[in-house]
């Protein structure tokens, strides 16, 4: 195939449906099917450096010296040589929050594994690695933290010594917590999930540049949210921010992870300022693993209160994570603690409630937040214990939730936390999840013994997914980074094209397409006509970025904004070439049309740029070019959800699970386009089970990660995920655009819950109950094991 | 992640590559497929003086029956075995070993004389050679010696080959046709490596019983007699006779100390021995 061929214009969109709820091909797709994305990895400068970097080898040490051969001196840069570089802060309003520094380069103390000493400089990566392994640290060993719930002992060691214990932030939440104590069942469980490692996969990386004619840093970054790195970095280098661009290319996954200002970043754009050329770090799989991307590492003590017919009398929680050394910008250390006190109970009614969290400093790389974030863990306790309260009420788990789950007309529904439900029908979700499970053919196949010894179990898990938190959400949080009005920018071209720019970022949500979609659904405008340009601070309005399942319902939001403006515009620029009254004109199929006229768009817009003279006089001089913004009328976030259930097949002598069959019935309002929306669920369940069966950073005792390489760090592959089978609901949102709501981390929330509860109700037979992800065949024997030596006492 | 620098040769023939390692004195790594080689290259577990490239020697890509027994050379691939390009004397059992080695595609590079070489516990050839009694064919620029595959294999990652010394060829003897194979093996998910292997040849006619145990992090126990597992003596309905027991008492003695590791190494052994029994 020539080259030229795949820039061929595509007429693939002619005739066929494009607006809001059209199941386009991704526009973006075409790129990456061809291998032609452009990756930071991608980008070549003349005179590119590579960087290497010394990273601590010990979890927690005094930092005595560094010494550097005589002959690297000018390509090895430590603390020292950053002089006037402030360390990364990422600082929350919550009351009794405590600050961490992060320095960008180690200094006095190193605090985790891959801690970042020095920087070196070199014409290649393995050349600048061979640097990097001539310098040698001498390292004064101290105890690590390397266990969260141990780490507020007293006489623990201390990740920072002036806080005077190790906890970033303790919270709580409660009402009437007492009037629960009277139930006639509790049920008391130690659940806890492991520290997992995001594994997009393309890992972070940097280009640095500075270009003198515009006295400007030029950062090309994998970055999520170009905007907030931008302020992060003017803050670490005191430099303006005009100074600073940000360029985000494409990006293979991000997850969260590439919503962090990373200290690497920070290194590099200092050097290329230092030294004048441009460098670049390229993040490799151990970096990765061992230093960085960390997530998810919950612990949680929970005590259920229900009534005798399984209805929730109230929840008792003391919730921990580990968040390792530093708070990492711009999310902070406690955004997923603190967050935990605030959505565990979920789309349940109770009339009593109470959580205590502890957002806890240890010598393990940072948590950061990962698709999910706060919700998976939340969702796998929860789901567990209402599950426990199932057995205890000898009612089935389906029945128990369809008791305590909010009811459609009790929407809009203010839970417990003041969590604001916009919409939605959850028990009617539970219901068809059931159905389509067959729970009652699964009760019968259980009944039965399987030919090959192993024991069928089916789950459930329901969530809900509060996405495009706002203003009045983030505000409280007090971090470096509360959403405002999102805005977008919308220009029509000469041509009749529309060019849109946004300040979130495309990786791999389709907003290339989707949001050409929504231009589609105003202006008419046909899709292929419509480019998205996106990543990049000086191309681009301001925005935190995309994060928090945020950009259809913000940066769609925005763009229909903007474009309705534009239409009004050129509605009366065509009225007045039609020669009719604007208020007879309207807007169809891409044509401004009075009763018996009409005319194209792409004519309004030749004669806005080519022919000014045919104008009205009383044109608006703002033409057909529009920076909008926009927030949903009410900005407490919209709240999509799903149900899922799963059967699995559980060996109990290998410990092997075989998920049989996986079933999902999502609502996330009005779906822009429903087949990116299914392949969002697909790739969120393919993280769910990894959460669920695979994925595990361990540590030991002297804060040494075990999981180095892909080898130990195990993630499900194409064998390991089966095929779910979608139903959709879509119950809009009352205060959106369009009714759409955020649905771009669901997919991961509920698995882990679900498949622990298939797995816990295949073994209860054998007395196993297993109550941390993942839930790997050696914890799964050993619990089988343990189980039956309790059944049968050493005589 | 990238490897430190290192001389790089690619003989042509056996000769010129034995006369290399010679002169290298043990500071030179072969590298046939390098899907050990490279990763452990790129994360500086090894750093050698010389690499020295073996893939492009036709002396070590050939198979062929001779008598009772198949030769295969040394840089014969996984995918050569998986996709039947040899000579099959064990009636399927090494295809099928073959094509369930890591990834597709590491079994179209990886090499059976590399993976024996490499002696990774975990790996399907060191427990599956074993099993089916094969010789492994050295050489060196001093001479040449066969020695039984679980006589070179002599513990995680470590082998009886000499400084200077290269596996040229895998000698496997025919099957039987009344023997009996099983080969199970315990992953998390495809192409990871096993936590618990188990290799059976069984041939209830001769009164035989060969058992390999492997991925216990130490090389593989060979039961090359292992009529104790089946009460004694080996005969038609051997998979009853199984005694899990016995099984769990050798890989207490032979240092497992944990349970569950056990427990799965007794289940997958009792597997294999019903693949075995229902062959």
């Amino acid at each position: 195939m020539s080259h030229a061929e795949g820039h061929l214009p595509s007429d693939a969109t002619a005739g066929i449906a494009q607006g809001v709820g059209a199941r386009l091909t991704r526009k973006e797709d075409d790129r990456f099917m061809r291998g032609r994305g452009q990756y930071v990895a991608d980008i070549r400068i003349a005179g590119l450096q590579d960087i290497a970097f010394v990273r601590s080898p010990l979890a927690h040490a005094r930092i005595r010296g560094i010494h550097v051969l005589e002959r690297f001196r000018d390509v090895v840069f430590t603390a020292a040589d950053l002089t006037g570089v402030k360390p990364i802060r990422a600082v929350s309003g919550l009351p009794g929050f405590k600050i961490s520094e992060q320095p960008v380069l180690a200094t006095g103390k190193v605090r985790h594994v891959g801690e970042l000493v020095a920087m070196c400089v070199a014409p290649s990566r393995a050349e600048a690695e061979d640097i990097a392994a001539s310098v040698t640290l001498d390292l004064e060993e101290l105890p690590a933290v390397y266990d969260m719930l141990g780490a507020r002992d007293a006489g623990t060691a201390l990740v920072h010594e002036h806080w005077g214990d190790n906890v970033f932030l303790e919270s709580a939440f409660e009402v009437d917590i007492t009037r629960a104590f009277d139930a006639p069942i509790k049920v008391t469980r130690e659940i806890s999930t492991a520290r997992q490692c995001m594994s997009p996969l393309e890992g972070r990386g940097v280009v640095a540049t500075f270009d003198h004619r515009l006295d400007q840093l030029t950062l090309y970054t994998g970055a999520q949210m170009p905007h907030i790195v931008r302020n992060g970095l003017s803050d670490c280098l005191d430099i303006e921010q005009g100074r600073i661009r940000i360029v985000s290319p494409d990006i293979g996954g991000g997850f969260g992870h590439k919503g962090i200002l990373l200290p690497e970043e920070v290194c590099l754009a200092w050097l290329t300022m230092r030294k004048g050329c441009a460098v670049r770090w390229i993040e490799d799989r151990r970096e990765h693993l061992t230093a960085s991307a960390n997530c998810r590492e919950h612990h949680y003590r929970i005590t259920v209160y229900a009534d005798r017919d399984g209805r929730l009398r109230g929840i008792d929680c003391e919730a921990t994570v580990d968040s390792g050394a530093y708070s990492s910008y711009p999310f902070s250390a406690c955004l997923e603690a603190a967050q935990v006190a605030s959505i565990l109970p979920g789309p349940y009614r109770m009339p009593a409630y109470r959580c205590r969290t502890f957002s806890v400093a240890t010598n393990k790389c940072p948590i950061l937040p990962y698709r999910g974030v706060a919700r998976t863990g939340v969702c796998f306790a929860l789901e567990i214990m209402l599950d426990a309260v199932a057995v205890a009420a000898g009612i089935e788990p389906g029945e128990v939730r369809l008791r305590n789950l909010v009811s459609p007309d009790e929407m809009p529904f203010d839970n417990i936390t003041r969590k604001h439900f916009d919409s939605g029908d959850y028990p009617q979700a539970m219901r068809r999840a059931l159905a389509a499970i067959d729970i009652a053919s699964v009760r019968a196949r259980q009944r039965t013994r399987e030919a090959d010894g192993r024991l069928i179990g089916v789950g459930l898990s329901i969530y809900c997914e509060q996405a495009a938190h706002g203003t009045s959400v983030y505000a409280g949080w007090g971090i470096p980074m509360v959403p405002g009005h999102e805005q977008a920018n919308a220009r029509m071209t000469p041509d009749g094209g529309l060019e849109i720019r946004v300040g979130v970022h495309s990786h791999g949500q389709g907003l290339e397409t989707t949001l050409a979609q929504i231009a589609y659904e105003i202006l008419g405008i046909e899709t292929n006509k419509v480019r998205v340009v996106h990543g990049d601070t000086a191309l681009t309005p301001y925005s935190t970025g995309t994060w928090g399942s945020r950009s259809m319902v913000m940066a769609g939001g925005a763009v229909a904004t903007a474009c309705i403006e534009i239409g009004e515009r050129a509605k009366r620029i065509g009225a007045k070439l039609l020669q009719l009254d604007p208020a007879m004109v309207t807007l169809r199929d891409g044509r401004v049309c009075g009763p018996n006229s009409s005319i194209a768009l792409a004519e309004v817009a030749h004669t806005w740029y080519r022919r000014p003279q045919d104008l009205p006089p009383d044109v608006d001089p703002g033409g057909l070019e529009s920076t909008s913004g926009y927030k949903p009328q009410r900005d407490s976030g919209t709240f999509s959800y799903a149900a899922h259930a799963v059967t699995v097949a559980v060996d109990p002598d290998l410990g092997e699970v075989e998920i049989l069959d996986y079933v999902i019935v999502e609502d996330g309002g009005v779906l822009v386009n429903p087949m990116i929306v299914d392949g969002q669920i697909y790739g969120g369940l393919a993280q769910g089970i990894g959460t669920a069966l695979y994925e595990e950073m361990p540590f030991d005792s002297a804060g040494q990660p075990l999981a180095t390489t892909l080898a130990d760090y195990l993630l499900p592959g194409p064998a390991e995920v089966p095929e779910p089978r979608l139903d959709h609901m879509e119950t809009p949102s009352p205060y959106t655009m369009f009714g759409v709501k955020g649905i771009g981390e669901g997919g991961a929330i509920a698995p882990p819950a679900a498949i622990a509860n298939a797995v816990n109700d295949a073994l209860r037979p054998l007395g196993v109950e297993l109550l941390h992800s993942p839930m790997s065949p050696r914890r799964i024997v050993e619990a089988v094991l343990a189980a039956r030596r309790a059944e049968r006492p050493a005589a | 992640m990238k490897a430190a620098a290192f001389a790089y040769e690619r003989p042509t023939d056996l000769s010129a590559t034995l006369a290399l390692m010679a002169r290298a004195n043990g500071t030179a790594k072969l590298i046939a497929g390098g899907q050990s080689l490279g990763p452990m290259l790129n994360l500086r577990l090894v750093e050698p003086d010389l690499i020295i490239d073996i893939s492009g020697l036709s002396e070590l890509k050939w198979a062929d029956r001779r008598g009772d027994e198949l030769v295969i050379g040394a840089c014969v691939t996984h995918g050569d075995i998986e996709d039947g390009r040899i000579p099959d004397v064990t009636r399927g059992a090494m295809q099928r070993v073959a094509g369930a080695i890591a990834y597709r595609a590491v079994r179209n590079r990886g090499t059976i004389g590399g993976s024996l070489s490499h002696a990774d516990p975990a790996a399907d050839w060191v427990s599956a050679l074993s099993a089916l009694r094969a010789q492994v064919a050295l050489r060196s620029a001093a001479g040449a010696r066969d020695l039984p595959v679980e006589r070179f294999v002599t513990g995680a990652l470590e082998s009886a080959l000499r400084p200077g010394e290269i596996v040229e060829a895998v000698r496997v003897p025919a099957m039987a046709a009344s023997a009996r194979w099983g080969y199970v093996k315990a992953c998390r998910k495809i192409g990871e490596f096993a936590h618990a292997i188990a290799a059976v040849l069984i041939d209830p006619e001769q009164a035989t019983a060969r058992v390999v145990i492997g991925a216990v992090e130490a090389a593989p126990i060979v039961l090359a007699d292992a009529a104790a597992l089946f009460g004694g003596r080996i005969t038609g309905d051997f998979e009853r006779q199984f005694d899990a027991r016995v099984a769990d008492a050798i890989l207490t003695k032979a240092g497992l100390a944990n349970a569950a590791d056990r427990h799965i190494h007794v289940a997958v052994l009792r597997r294999a021995i019903g693949e075995a029994a229902s062959a």
